[in-house]
């Protein structure tokens, strides 16, 4: 009992509890970069939560799945060139573009399976990162530059540094608890059992197609979101928010979370971006270090962070359900 | 727009091409074969090219500094199949990506830290030194009609290994049900290993061979791996047939596409307009066909299994 | 379960003390600089070359850079623009820099321009020089010991109008330096261009393109193609017998950066640069020496940019008499008190350098390297096309 619960219900609030005390501590210690460093971490754990609950839930590894950081990103920055800067009206303008895109390029790409469902969502994240270096008003590949951030009723809640943290903190704890409804209802059942097994699903008169395309999209526009908030972390845009290597790298912060948890997820995303920058502080080649490390993670922990944390619960209660 | 430029992007249409079947074949197999997703196949085509730069300048001598390099990329493939893919064969798909991308970030790094990040070259060897007059100005270099020939003959070759001989019914009939061949008695961890041996063979090959052409420089698979995947996939994983046809389709799309989408985009659209949609629109394109294809034969043109 | 709690404390303890590290400041009076640069990648051979020439300099001064204890900090930015501004966040915020230097690329030029400058740090460009810095954007804190994107293709463009090529085709990469390349040449360019292609970023085989070329035969091809896609375009620009037929006119495509590679298939070709290896000026020839000795490679115009920018920071810090004042800092920086290697050197109003501009050739010196060296002076003291645009408070 002590397994599932501390895994489920234990840590995800232990780590919420942690993350909302980084501003406080960046205030005690007066370490600014910290709670700016962390403010894009939790953009991209937003980012990475969506992603999981496609991938770890429902067993569909999107290859594109950044071109919905760029959607929501342009969206807030061509706004912003044209002096609209309401976030009441650049957010959902971005979730409606990103929503779009995902269930115009979902209904296709869900026709199709395994390997060929990745290159396929590879191939329109790349449509959308070529257009996006084609769109010269906007600066092309060298990006453009966004001169000031959202406003919310005139409030600064976008532009100080602590509120603008809570801000997307706020938001991904809300995508969090929204996702993890969804897991948990049957609409997540749904799409585990199409994971596990789609005829027995199919037998038991239930088409998973539109619950994936639901899905599909759903995770488009939180990540979407998550790209408008971005661009006001950066106040800049460019396509390399949309690249395949992003794609792939939110794929790798994924896995190594450990699949299916939403939390994992989360953890997964802090890890990879945390080493990243401790490593890179030591040496320029500190891939030689991080590419091995991946490599260990795979070979003996199994189920990523997540399945090593467990792990050590996991042992003394048998047969813990499935999460 | 002549008919001659329209031969000659013909001709460099299926260069590309069989470059990039030399390197999607190795893919395909061991995909097809092992059902393992291999990302660090772009890192053995890299090495293959490295290889054949430091074996070059060890004995000055192209022919056997091909020789050399091949033996060396069989023997590095082989150890990293020792050290990780052998561990990996029965996990899921996505640890085998986490894996081998572990790995791409490895090789990559320590390719810059062993040759320097500035990039290599290696010279055209003597006797394919030469070249073809094709057009008023333009000579087509007789080596890159080398690459083409060995690029035929390597995948007859293939075709011959895998229809003809013992070893390719084996490797065939692992790659549909390899529980049943090991039951029947045959060593699948030495199969296997020998389909991996083979696959990293092929992508050093192809890395040796573009050397001479291409610049050496950390991270130059990258960008050749996810064409090769795009390859595969719409070639049918697992088909060396489906592999091949797609490569020269692909080839020759993205080559016409780049001479003459500006072009066409200029007929339909404003010069400067046409200047950012057809550079565009030619990157996109064998994205868009693999869309369509896919769109219509959800498992690739010859997929091995069906769905 | 204790176990797991406390290791995960301990962890997250480290971690936070890892990052929060190393800033406390000297007692004694030291200078900082934060040197970004992109270090890995295909393109990492340029900020190599930034970096190696800063860190020349920052040598011979003996560690000393106008007279003070110096450190430098050098990043990567992995070509990333995002990924850099998080970089220098960490050298604004918990390495407290006082200075600021490099990026060798536009992108993220735009990117880390804005907070470096909105947070009032001195940052001296070393290389990329996007329009809109040197025009509406420019700033007082911000110096360029390089040039402006447009101006090494503004020298091809004169030239290739003073030598009667009424024709010409431009080739470029599809993305924002490329298509300020092609403006550039055009600036100054009287003839007709007969094709504007544009290849993908990070293309390999040119030989569509070559052949499209060659069909149109022009008097002249121009082309910017830096890094790798400069190594291929030679080598099968050559292969394809087109180096003898058509002029190869190119910037940022053949320097030394690219010449190991391309070696004698290079040798012959023009380019249009700020600076050539034998520029004659005492300054140029204690670099090149110094260079070639430490590091047993031939410097590229990176290099150069990079040591003037480090040797920049020694004068003005020594004419400012430390870097605590920074009001009289930012003034020595503006008079430019140090020899620049390439001679004339001064600061436009927007902080751009008027300098001169050659015709460049690709040469193989005696003991078998590679370089750049002078052919014709093509701009005599010029400043930039966007210097009226700069309205510096």
């Amino acid at each position: 009992m002590t397994g599932p619960f501390f895994k489920n219900t234990v840590l995800p609030i232990a780590l919420f509890a942690a993350l909302a005390l980084v501003p406080a501590y960046a205030d005690v210690f007066d370490d600014r970069f910290v709670l700016l460093f962390f403010t894009r971490i939790l953009v991209f754990a937003i980012v990475a939560i969506s992603l999981d609950f496609i991938l770890g839930l429902g067993a569909m590894v999107s290859f594109g799945h950044a071109a919905y950081i760029g959607f929501g990103a342009y969206a807030v920055a061509i706004l912003s060139e044209h002096d609209i800067w309401d976030a009441w009206i650049s957010f959902p303008l971005a979730m409606a573009a990103g929503g779009l895109f995902a269930l115009v390029t979902g209904a296709i790409s869900l026709k199709t399976r395994g390997v060929y469902f990745i290159m396929i969502t590879l191939a329109f994240g790349q449509m959308a990162y070529f257009t996006a270096t084609s769109l010269s008003a906007y600066g092309g590949d060298d990006g453009l530059t966004m001169w000031g951030r959202s406003e919310l009723f005139g409030t600064g809640l976008f532009t100080g540094d602590a509120s603008f943290y809570y801000l997307v903190f706020g938001v991904l704890a809300g995508a969090y608890l929204l996702l993890r409804t969804f897991a948990a209802s049957r609409f997540g059942r749904v799409l585990k059992g199409a994971k596990q097994s789609e005829p027995r699903l199919e037998a038991m008169g239930i088409d998973p197609y539109r619950y994936r395309l639901a899905a599909y999209v759903i995770a488009g526009m939180i990540a979407s979101v998550a790209g408008a908030l971005m661009a006001n972390q950066a106040e800049f845009v460019s396509p390399a928010y949309m690249s395949w290597h992003r794609s792939g790298e939110l794929i790798v912060m994924v896995i190594l979370g450990g699949l299916g948890s939403l939390h994992g997820a989360i953890l997964g995303t802090i890890a990879f971006m945390v080493l990243e920058e401790v490593l890179s502080g030591y040496s320029e080649h500190w891939r030689l270090v991080f590419g091995p490390l991946l490599i260990l993670v795979v070979l003996y922990g199994r189920g990523g962070l997540m399945g090593l944390i467990s792990g050590q619960i996991g042992r003394k209660s048998r047969g813990e359900a499935d999460q | 727009m002549s008919v001659t430029l329209l031969a000659v992007q013909t001709l460099n249409g299926l260069q590309l091409g069989i470059l990039l079947f030399l390197i999607a074949a190795g893919l395909t197999l061991v995909f097809g074969v092992m059902d393992f997703i291999n990302l660090a196949h772009g890192v053995q085509y890299m090495l293959g090219a490295y290889l054949a730069v430091a074996c070059y300048q060890l004995t000055g001598s192209f022919w056997l500094a091909v020789i050399l390099a091949l033996a060396a990329a069989l023997i590095c493939g082989l150890l990293l199949e020792f050290l990780v893919f052998r561990h990996l064969y029965n996990r899921d798909h996505l640890d085998q990506v986490l894996a081998t991308f572990g790995v791409i970030l490895f090789l990559n790094e320590a390719v810059k830290v062993l040759w320097g990040g500035a990039p290599l070259s290696l010279p055209v060897p003597e006797l394919l030194d030469g070249s073809i007059q094709l057009m008023a100005n333009f000579a087509y270099p007789v080596f890159r009609i080398a690459l083409i020939v060995t690029g035929l003959a390597v995948a007859v070759l293939l075709y011959v290994l895998v229809t003809k001989t013992r070893i390719g019914m084996l490797v065939r009939a692992g790659a549909t049900n390899p529980d049943m061949v090991a039951a029947l008695g045959i060593n699948i961890r030495r199969l296997f290993m020998l389909v991996f041996g083979f696959g990293a063979m092929l992508a050093g090959f192809a890395g040796i061979m573009a050397a001479p052409i291409l610049s050496v420089e950390p991270g130059m698979g990258d960008n050749l791996l996810i064409l090769a995947f795009v390859v595969i996939v719409i070639g049918g994983i697992g088909s060396i047939r489906g592999a091949f046809l797609a490569a020269l389709i692909i080839g020759l799309v993205d080559t016409l596409g780049r001479s003459f989408a500006t072009d066409i985009a200029r007929v339909l659209l404003p010069p400067a307009a046409a200047n950012d949609v057809g550079p565009a629109i030619a990157s996109m394109l064998i994205y868009i066909l693999m869309a369509g294809v896919l769109f219509f034969r959800p498992s690739g043109l010859f997929p091995v299994r069906s769905a | 379960m204790k176990r797991i709690l406390s290791a995960l404390t301990l962890g997250a303890g480290l971690g936070a003390a890892v990052l929060t590290g190393t800033a406390a400041p000297a007692a004694a009076e030291s200078l900082k600089v934060g040197f970004l640069a992109t270090l890995s990648g295909p393109p990492a051979v340029l900020g190599q070359h930034m970096r190696d020439g800063f860190l020349l300099a920052v040598k011979q001064a003996n560690g000393r850079l106008g007279g003070i204890e110096t450190e430098v900090i050098v990043v990567d930015d992995e070509l990333k623009p995002d990924g850099a501004i998080t970089k220098v966040q960490g050298l604004l915020e918990r390495d407290k820099v006082d200075i600021m230097a490099g990026v060798v690329f536009s992108n993220v030029m735009m990117a880390v321009y804005k907070p470096i400058i909105q947070s009032e740090t001195i940052f001296i460009g070393a290389n990329a020089g996007p329009s809109p810095i040197a025009g509406r954007g420019c700033s007082p804190y911000f110096f360029s010991t390089s040039y402006q994107n447009d101006q090494n293709h503004e020298v091809m463009g004169r030239y290739a109008s003073q030598k009667g090529y009424d024709k010409v085709v431009v080739m470029a990469p599809n993305y924002q330096a490329g298509k300020d390349a092609v403006a550039g040449f055009k600036r100054h360019y009287s003839g007709t261009v007969a094709q504007e292609i544009y290849t993908k970023l990070g293309q390999l085989d040119f030989s569509a393109e070559l052949a499209r070329i060659a069909d149109e035969q022009p008097d002249a091809l121009f082309t910017f193609m830096p890094g790798g896609m400069g190594v291929n375009l030679v080598k099968q620009y050559s292969q394809a017998g087109l180096k003898d037929v058509i002029p190869f006119l190119s910037t940022f495509t053949v320097d030394e950066t690219t010449l190991p590679a391309t070696k004698d298939m290079a040798v012959g070709l023009y380019s249009g640069a700020e600076w050539a290896s034998d520029i004659d000026n005492e300054a140029n020839a204690r670099f090149v020496r110094a260079f070639e000795a430490e590091y047993g490679y031939p410097p590229s115009l990176y290099a150069a940019q990079g040591y003037d920018a480090a040797r920049l920071i020694d004068g003005a810090v020594s004419m400012a008499g430390g870097v605590q004042d920074k009001k009289s800092l930012l003034s020595a920086l503006a008079a430019a008190p140090f020899e620049s290697v390439r001679g004339d050197f001064r600061f436009n109003n927007n902080q751009f350098p008027i300098q001169d501009f050659y015709l460049v050739e690709a040469v193989k010196r005696a003991e078998g390297k590679y370089v750049t060296q002078l052919v014709e002076k093509v701009f005599d003291d010029v400043g930039d096309a966007y210097s009226g645009s700069c309205h510096m408070k």
